[in-house]
């Protein structure tokens, strides 16, 4: 590997991590996208999604609801408003937070309910997507 | 010489006085703690997104939004954040003697200055010498949220559009530590690069060249919702700033009234007590001089 890449994750409730990585994929409001040292200057909002960094060839895994990244040739900033890292994910109350939002999804009520339902199944299973690949990694 | 009773009343006057500003510092304490964690964890926040903006200031077309132009400052305005409740030591006083140079400095160069302020202390002070003010908010510190913070970043970025102002500054006390303040003067509007700010983010040297930004979606949305987000976050971070430092100011010199009120006690106690010594001295002469002439 030629260089590293500093990431930075900060949240309005606490800077989230600042370290030097290999490789960062993003989930860019128009699709993800991968940042590699000496990336071109960008600027992008973020979607609900999955942030995959790479360290001494291992991934590590975040979750991101909505933000957005400054991508310049040494560093990426991403400002979200809501982070975790995978390790931080309690799984059972993501299942749980899964349930919730399908029973709400399937209660049906106004369109501003099932969309917010529907907003709040996609972050659940995020999360619980996350951290069960967090899980994996660790036993592995 | 004042009587024994008027001493009396003095010593327990002082202890009461002493509990109030005990309980008061205890408040302030506890209240610190909540609004220090509070600033703690907005700041990195805050600081990336005036990194980022500030980066952006350099490369962007500053036509190509309302809020990034940058225009000739002949309009000034001062935003002054004060507090609303008194007895905190010089922590109103310093942003008042502070806004007030600032003016005058501004006013000398020829440049109109409204004020808009945050906090009833400084409300009734610039009311008073009727200095122009364009805005206050008052009564917010009590509970502070975010939504104070749209509602103030939202004024500010409408009136610069509408062009009330082309250069905005704030006034406010910086949170340092518990038992330190600092007065900063900050300029809001326009946005300026990295420098200029004082905070020093390390990519400056490189970013002073290249080209610009690839954005995702296009630039106009983009922007849309990054810059106002910008002016509210820092209006947020600047009101977490100043209630920090307001009760840290409040919990120093309510300490400091505290320890004099001791001191106060310890001294007429004293002087009580003599006096009294003294009474009994003297009636005891009168009695035994009495006793004698019988004799």
């Amino acid at each position: 590997m030629a260089g590293k890449i500093l990431l930075e994750v900060v949240t309005p409730e606490k800077l989230l991590l600042s370290q030097e990585v290999d490789e960062v994929i993003a989930p860019g409001s128009e699709g993800e996208f991968g940042v590699l040292p000496g990336h071109c200057h960008l600027l992008s909002s973020l979607r609900i999604g999955e942030l995959r960094y790479k360290t001494q060839d291992a991934w590590h895994y975040m979750s991101i609801l909505w933000g957005y990244a400054e991508v310049t040739p040494a560093k990426v900033t991403v400002m979200a408003e809501i982070a975790e890292k995978a390790e931080d994910i309690d799984v059972g109350r993501a299942q749980q937070a899964v349930e919730k939002a399908e029973q709400r999804l399937q209660a049906g009520g106004l369109p501003s309910e099932v969309k917010e339902a529907q907003i709040s199944l996609e972050k659940a299973r995020l999360r619980k997507k996350i951290a069960d690949r967090a899980k994996k990694s660790g036993h592995a | 010489m004042p009587s024994l009773q008027s001493l009396r009343r003095k010593i327990a006057a002082f202890k009461n006085t002493q509990k109030i500003t005990k309980a008061m510092k205890m408040v302030a304490a506890a209240k610190l703690k909540r609004s220090q964690d509070r600033i703690l964890a907005a700041r990195p926040y805050a600081h990336k997104m005036r990194g980022v903006l500030s980066n952006l200031s350099q490369r962007v077309n500053r036509t190509s939004h309302p809020l990034l132009q940058k225009r000739e400052g002949k309009k000034i305005e001062i935003l002054v954040v004060t507090s609303d409740r008194g007895l905190c030591g010089g922590f109103n006083g310093n942003i008042v003697r502070k806004s007030s140079e600032f003016v005058r400095q501004c006013e000398a160069q020829g440049l109109s200055v409204n004020l808009s302020l945050i906090g009833r202390k400084g409300r009734d002070y610039f009311r008073r010498r009727s200095w122009p003010i364009r805005q206050e908010w008052t009564g917010i510190f009590d509970k502070l949220t975010f939504e104070h913070a749209i509602d103030i970043g939202g004024d500010l970025t409408e009136n610069f559009v509408k062009g009330t102002f082309d250069e905005l500054y704030v006034v406010y006390n910086e949170f340092k530590s518990a038992i330190q303040q600092r007065v900063i003067v900050e300029k809001l509007f326009p946005i300026d690069a990295a420098a200029e700010f004082g905070a020093a983010p390390s990519a400056t040297g490189q970013s002073a060249v290249g080209g610009s930004y690839l954005y995702e979606p296009d630039e106009g949305e983009l922007l849309n919702a990054l810059v106002p987000k910008h002016f509210q976050i820092q209006a947020y971070r600047i009101l977490l700033e100043s209630a920090a430092a307001e009760h840290g100011a409040r919990m120093a010199a309510m300490d400091g009234a505290t320890r004099n009120a001791g001191q106060l006690i310890k001294k007429v106690t004293l002087y009580y007590n003599k006096t009294r010594q003294a009474a009994i001295t003297k009636e005891l002469m009168d009695i035994v001089g009495g006793a004698e002439a019988l004799k």
